[in-house]
């Protein structure tokens, strides 16, 4: 069976979907320009659990437990599932932490950096400029030997773990809906305000969750894979996928009267130029060190990559860290460690880079 | 004489990497490329024919896919 999503046509079709369901999952509920945004929806899973308590951001997303379980039922669907593990999975779990950091630090990952420009959020071009630059430093990596080895085949259970993760979670947040008012319920957390007190229908979410999943899986959808594959072998393949993702977004912000053209006052962003730029520098190189933006991370570990899979919780993770050491940002600015943080992360990842070459 | 690129059990985007590495090493003659996921296996595939190679065969066995590749 050939496989349509994997033609241009198909990837163009993954990036209109997309681009199309995030802004009504925003018109249903979502927080501003953040209908999708794959790190903001981690840290409210973090939150959700307890990992940190920073009170508006607290819900635990039914869009992520949609793409790694639509991701999983497109690889069982098609035969593509590939349980496999052991590829560093110390470098991707910290590879993942400081992606986190720097996406927060910008306040989205780069799927919510599309959204935000496309919402007219222009602080978003420093932070899709920052994006750029990072991965750009990955693929002088890459050029000169970086390799971080290679995975195993391994037990389906492996690469069963996350999707199972993912369905116990989304059995918790069934089991413990959130009371009128309150911010507890059962083991979960929940916002009574800000970002994390907004959200669409729990079915709509999940929904659009699965669907998403599904078909980034069988087109290989990866925003970092995009600019990446431009850069080190000049193929567009991706960023197809990705310019048609921004431009149904812009042309459904549009049409929903979602779109506020400016700098000033835009929702869940801060407008200091350098951090949006920088933060992203940060988030890129770490992306394209482990292979693949967020996004994809999830879809690989619901195609079985129990290393996608670790990075993934390294996000979680990381999103625990930023709040609880005020490294993340906010509307008001950066956090207090947030500076700091960034330099830290971008010599761990030049540590990394410079560290596991391979000798041609 | 073909030359064989073993990329199984990496990740992306070191299948191509290697692929476009050995292609640009022999100019032209036989390549086969053996990959573990369905995703290495098409971007190897549109990596190769970018670079004006055929894909002559994709062989899979055990989870595997075997390409051969050419280029007169």
């Amino acid at each position: 069976m050939k496989n349509f999503f994997a033609t241009g046509w198909g990837i163009v079709t993954v990036g209109l979907v997309i681009g199309v369901l995030a802004p009504f999952l925003q018109y249903w509920g979502n927080p501003g320009n953040m209908g999708i945004c794959v790190a903001c929806f981690e840290r409210d899973v973090s939150g959700a659990l307890g990992m940190h308590r920073a009170a508006v951001v607290q819900y635990l997303r039914p869009e992520i437990m949609g793409f790694v379980l639509g991701a999983l039922g497109a690889a069982l669907f098609t035969r593509d599932f590939r349980p496999r593990a052991g590829s560093a999975p110390i470098v991707r779990f910290v590879l993942g932490v400081f992606a986190m950091i720097g996406a927060l630090v910008f306040l989205g990952c780069p799927w919510r950096a599309l959204l935000r420009l496309a919402g007219g959020d222009l602080n978003a071009i420093f932070g899709i400029a920052g994006l750029v630059v990072g991965i750009w430093l990955g693929t002088l990596f890459f050029k000169s030997g970086y390799n971080l080895g290679r995975a195993q085949k391994t037990y389906t259970s492996v690469g069963l773990l996350l999707p199972l993760i993912m369905a116990g979670l989304l059995l918790l947040l069934l089991l413990n809906p959130q009371a009128e008012g309150a911010d507890k319920s059962g083991v979960l957390f929940y916002s009574l305000k800000g970002p994390g007190a907004m959200h669409a229908p729990l079915a709509a979410s999940l929904l659009v969750g699965l669907l998403v999943g599904f078909i980034a899986q069988r087109s290989r959808f990866c925003t970092v894979g995009a600019f990446r594959d431009l850069i080190l072998f000049r193929q567009t393949h991706l960023l197809k996928g990705l310019f048609a993702l921004f431009a149904a977004a812009l042309l459904v912000n549009l049409v929903l009267g979602q779109t506020k053209v400016g700098i000033e006052g835009q929702p869940v962003a801060h407008t200091l130029y350098f951090w949006n730029f920088a933060g992203m520098v940060l988030a890129g190189l770490a992306f394209a060190l482990a292979g693949g933006c967020p996004g994809r991370q999830l879809f690989m570990a619901g195609e079985g990559d129990g290393d996608a899979a670790v990075f993934v919780v390294g996000m979680i993770v990381g999103a625990a860290f930023a709040h609880n050491f005020g490294l993340a940002s906010s509307p008001k600015g950066l956090g207090p460690n947030g500076a700091l943080a960034v330099v830290i992360g971008m010599l761990v990842c030049l540590f990394i880079g410079f560290t596991m070459r391979k000798k041609a | 004489m073909s030359q064989t690129v073993d990329a199984r059990g990496l990740s992306c985007p070191q299948p191509v990497l290697d692929t476009l590495a050995a292609i640009a090493a022999a100019g032209s003659g036989r390549i086969v490329v053996i990959v573990d996921t369905e995703a290495s296996k098409e971007n190897v595939a549109r990596a190769a024919q970018g670079r004006g190679w055929n894909v002559d065969s994709v062989e899979e066995s055990g989870g595997e896919y075997t390409l051969n590749l050419s280029k007169e």
